[in-house]
């Protein structure tokens, strides 16, 4: 059946864009409104797929295929499977609560929602996308409005934090461009086709490329590329600095949605196209992982700044992510996948949590508060639920997902499990002691009528708070959308390692 | 050669010779201009030009031929190159005309000195004769030194042609002298016949290696390839803007184009350069050459890029990093390879030029050439600015723009050879990385800082909106739409032989 729902979905946020360039500047309702509707739109197209999604089949669907350019085999095609829908709703949810977060963007409006709804499609771009050339320029072309969006309205270090951002992703681009040539080369016949490219597997992992194996050379190539996009120690130096800096909104992107193009470029094409290569790197992988959830949880304990503690924690939890991946087991491969969409939801509480305070306070020094869970108690709760999701507490999301990566890795990394959960205290340490600090003991007086959390908030709060609630306590519909694909990915993973005698 | 070969050999240079008569035409039109009113001859250089390419349409290169006792070449691979010098000529012209530098002055002569550089290029792309190779090349080289030296009561204007003069004479010396020993060695100067005869004899590899270092000079100078750059600068820093933009990509273009076919034809193994990967004479390691010179060129002109303060200096070196990717793709030397430098010549023809003219409207309206104070300018004159981004993204090589396509392209290539440039392809990534750098200081300058200037609104004249709108369009919609432009490059991968 032909339809073109991933092209709509993906390039209605362009003609947004266009649309917002045709109004006037002085007129920042309609800006304003015409991003929240396009999005809102958008939004209600993903939930179409997710409907027209038949999650017991693993195969791509909604698949739309056509040549683009020929003379180097470069296709048109996009599609989704049980990795991709998650990542689809997770992109466009998050993107029209954002909006919401950006309302009080007080200089050229204009530009940044033009420019917000360039990188939603970007971003969209890249997760239904399977073709290796097109998922490469939406992966690249979301820099732009990227490095505009954190140079232009960013905090006082936006000019550093959007180059650094910048070099450090080019950088890892220039090297995943590399590795997709290679692969387009050394694949009969050339193609970027990322589910013929998958057939070929053990083609790869049997030729070589200066002098190694070609699997292992190309694997590193993309592992550089996805690792700095997640951000994997010791990639991760843009991180704090450039999550610190952006716009609340935007930070609420690149946490939520930026990072899991790291994590999803492994899983769609890291693991799939170079089999034994993975299982290879399986244990690195894991090590790292580790590292990624202690570094990042004793890096966020030593935090004074809120927002560096919760861009902090994302690298402990994408650390759990690495860690359930790595595993290639059932549990481990649907835990992280669904940690991803967790991360997702629940760091985008925290960022605009973060940005709710810095808009009244006009700082974010944990230690500058005092008691204001008496003073804004509504506002305490959302972040009493969004801290405990964090550190995953039971009956939230967050455990679910953390619980299956661990229950995944242990049987195959019992030691780096048994460190790894160590971290878990150590999540619970920073977000418990940061919630005490601020909201709990004496009041300080200078906060003595701070302001209660607002509707337009609350807004963009409530419906991810619920979907943190609810998945914690039923996770079973988003684990049905993503194993049928997930557990054949491991199966396939598991087969290639056992004919190369892993 | 018979008269009857003589006509018909004219029948297929009519471009030439129409363009001659332009050139002559404009010259008697120039007589009877007052000084005031000199800049009309700009009109009729652009209504020759227009002229020009139309009769570079009706020309049929499809079966190659040599013309005039193969001292030039009709094939698709100089047809190719004379439609991106002729362009370029265009919106040269165009952009002169709007220039402020160029104001008041008699003016007159200035465009037709742009028409006869064309010309030498013209003669230049096509040439398959050391000498006619040789008269060509001088032809360009004079031109541009007049061009580079018109502001004659600026130093540094002055200091641009000495300098340009001086470096020029000098490299063209050290070519004629290998051109001596190629005549010495083989008794023939038609780059098919030494070919034919470097091929069935065993001259020492060593006196061929001379050969080939001392013609790479010549040749390494036109296109400002490291160790031969160091007139760019400060050439393309005092030379009026618009022939800056001029000379950092026709002569360019046209300098990789008699590059190519002179390595191509001359040096060609098998005797066969429209073969679809031609060996190279096996006595003679020159990829290592060429690939040495194209990391220096790349490494050098980004670092040395980094700290310029001046735009048109930041641009002089970073056309020498574009260089250094172009020779890449003569590195691997097949079609693939070739047809991807032709790409790029093509793209870079659009962006840079993009970018100089901006920066001349920019020299125009706000009377500063210092990338620190163009702080604001995207809001001030947003179109301006968001042009600029888009030519310096382009030529940072990031999508959705064609410089990205085009680097895709070279990249491709060396790829495609195997392991053996897989090195050259990683130092060139690399490079892109440090370029970003520098462009997006462009960038940051104008969009990063002083909002406010949004204020004080500035909007260029239409007709300047019109040429950049011009150039842009191609850079981010012309790939899009099946690439056309690859298509064509492939086929200009024509070469004539006899």
């Amino acid at each position: 059946m032909e339809n073109h729902l991933l092209s709509i979905v993906t390039f209605l946020p362009v003609l947004g864009a266009l649309a917002i360039i045709f109004i006037p500047r002085e007129q920042l309702n309609a800006i304003k409104w015409t991003a929240a509707g396009i999005t809102g739109i958008q939004l209600i197209f993903a939930l179409v797929i997710l409907s027209a999604f038949d999650f017991r089949n693993a195969d791509v669907q909604l698949v739309e295929h056509y040549a683009w350019i020929p003379a180097f085999n470069i296709e048109y095609f996009m599609g989704v499977d049980g990795l991709s829908v998650p990542m689809v709703l997770l992109t466009s949810l998050l993107s029209f609560l954002a909006v919401f977060s950006s309302w009080n963007i007080d200089k050229a409006q204009k530009g940044y929602f033009a420019l917000f709804l360039l990188l939603d499609a970007g971003m969209m771009g890249v997760f239904v996308s399977l073709d290796f050339f097109l998922f490469y320029i939406f992966w690249e072309v979301m820099l732009l409005p990227m490095y505009f969006l954190i140079g232009i309205w960013g905090g006082p270090q936006r000019e550093y934090a959007a180059i650094k951002f910048f070099l450090y992703t080019l950088f890892g681009s220039v090297l995943l461009l590399l590795g997709m040539l290679a692969l387009y080369f050394l694949a009969e016949p050339h193609t970027f086709n990322m589910l013929v490219l998958a057939k070929q597997s053990s083609v790869f992992s049997q030729t070589l490329l200066l002098g190694m194996n070609a699997g292992k050379v190309i694997f590193i190539l993309l592992f550089v590329g996805f690792a700095i996009k997640v951000p994997i120690f010791p990639f991760h130096t843009w991180l704090p600095l450039a999550h610190v800096e952006a716009p609340t909104a935007i930070s609420v992107i690149l946490a939520g949605v930026l990072l899991k193009m790291g994590t999803y470029g492994f899983l769609r094409i890291s693991f799939p196209v170079l089999k034994e290569a993975t299982l290879w790197f399986a244990l690195p992988m894991a090590i790292l992982g580790l590292i990624n959830i202690i570094y990042g949880a004793m890096a966020a304990l030593a935090q004074r700044d809120l927002k560096k503690m919760v861009a902090y924690s994302s690298i402990n939890h994408m650390g759990y992510v690495l860690l359930g991946m790595a595993a290639m087991t059932a549990a481990g491969m649907n835990g992280a996948v669904f940690q991803m969409f967790n991360h997702g939801t629940i760091t985008a509480m925290l960022f605009m949590l973060v940005g709710v305070v810095y808009d009244r306070a006009h700082h974010r020094n944990i230690d500058g508060f005092g008691g204001l869970a008496k003073v804004v108690p509504i506002y305490a709760g959302i972040v009493a639920l969004a801290f405990f999701a964090g550190l995953g507490l039971p009956g939230l999301s967050g455990f679910i997902s953390e619980a299956l990566c661990f229950i995944g890795a242990f049987p195959v990394f019992t030691w780096i499990t048994i460190f790894a959960t160590l971290g878990i205290v150590l999540n619970a340490a920073y977000f418990l002691w940061s919630y005490q600090r601020i909201f709990l003991g004496e009041l300080n007086p200078k906060y003595a009528d701070l302001e209660e959390i607002n509707y337009r908030e609350l807004f963009a709060l409530v419906p991810l708070a619920l979907i943190t609630l609810f998945f914690g306590l039923y996770p079973t519909p988003m684990l049905n959308v993503m194993s049928t694909t997930l557990n054949q990915l491991v199966d396939a993973v598991k087969t290639a390692g056992m004919v190369a005698g892993f | 050669m018979t008269l009857a070969q003589l006509t018909t050999d004219l029948g297929y240079f009519i471009p030439e010779l129409i363009l001659t008569c332009i050139i002559l035409v404009v010259t008697i039109y120039d007589l009877f201009q007052k000084t005031e009113n000199s800049f009309r001859v700009g009109y009729a250089a652009i209504a020759g030009l227009v002229v020009t390419l139309f009769t570079l349409s009706t020309v049929d290169a499809s079966t190659s031929r040599g013309l005039f006792a193969n001292m030039l070449a009709l094939d698709n691979f100089g047809q190719f190159f004379k439609w991106v010098v002729t362009l370029g000529a265009l919106f040269v012209v165009w952009i002169s005309l709007n220039s402020n530098e160029l104001k008041n002055r008699k003016i007159g002569e200035y465009y037709i000195l742009i028409l006869i550089l064309v010309l030498g290029m013209f003669f230049l792309v096509s040439a398959t004769h050391l000498l006619s190779i040789y008269v060509a090349l001088e032809m360009v080289s004079l031109m541009s030194y007049l061009l580079a030296g018109y502001l004659k009561e600026h130093m540094r204007s002055n200091e641009s042609s000495i300098k340009y003069v001086i470096y020029g004479a000098f490299s063209s010396g050290i070519l004629l002298y290998g051109f001596s020993l190629i005549y010495g060695l083989t008794g023939s100067a038609d780059i098919n016949e030494i070919q034919v005869i470097l091929a069935g004899s065993n001259i020492s590899p060593m006196l061929l290696l001379l050969v080939l270092v001392l013609t790479l000079v010549g040749f390494g100078y036109k296109i400002a390839a490291v160790p031969f750059h160091f007139w760019t600068p400060d050439v393309y820093e005092g030379a009026p803007a618009p022939i800056t933009a001029f000379l950092s990509v026709a002569p360019k273009a046209a300098g990789f184009a008699v590059l190519i076919r002179f390595i191509n034809v001359a040096f060609s193994g098998d005797g066969n350069p429209n073969l679809d990967s031609w060996a190279v004479l096996n006595s003679l390691n020159w990829p290592i050459i060429l690939g040495g010179l194209s990391v220096l060129s790349m490494t050098v002109g980004n670092v040395l890029a980094i700290q310029q303060a001046n735009i048109k200096r930041m641009l002089a070196y970073s056309s020498i990093a574009h260089a250094g990717y172009m020779l890449m793709g003569l590195v691997v030397a097949d079609q693939t390879g070739l047809a991807a430098v032709l790409y790029y010549t093509a793209v870079y023809m659009l962006m840079n030029l993009g970018a100089f003219f901006v920066a001349i409207h920019i020299k125009n309206a706000f009377n500063t050439e210092n990338i620190e104070e163009y702080q604001g300018l995207g809001y001030k004159a947003p179109f301006l600015g968001i042009a600029m981004a888009v030519f310096m993204f382009s030529l940072t090589g990031i999508p959705p723009t064609a410089g990205f396509v085009a680097k895709f392209y070279l990249f491709r290539a060396l790829v495609e050879y195997g392991d053996q440039y897989f090195w050259l392809a990683i130092i060139g990534l690399l490079n892109s990385v440090v370029a970003l750098y520098y462009y997006m200081r462009v960038v940051k300058a104008m969009f990063l800082t002083k909002i406010e200037m949004a204020e004080t609104f500035h909007s260029a004249p239409l007709n300047i909106n019109i040429l950049l709108g011009i150039l842009m369009i191609p850079l981010i919609l012309g790939w899009m739409i099946g690439d056309p432009l690859a298509a064509i490059s492939e086929s200009a991968m024509q070469f004539f032989v006899h």
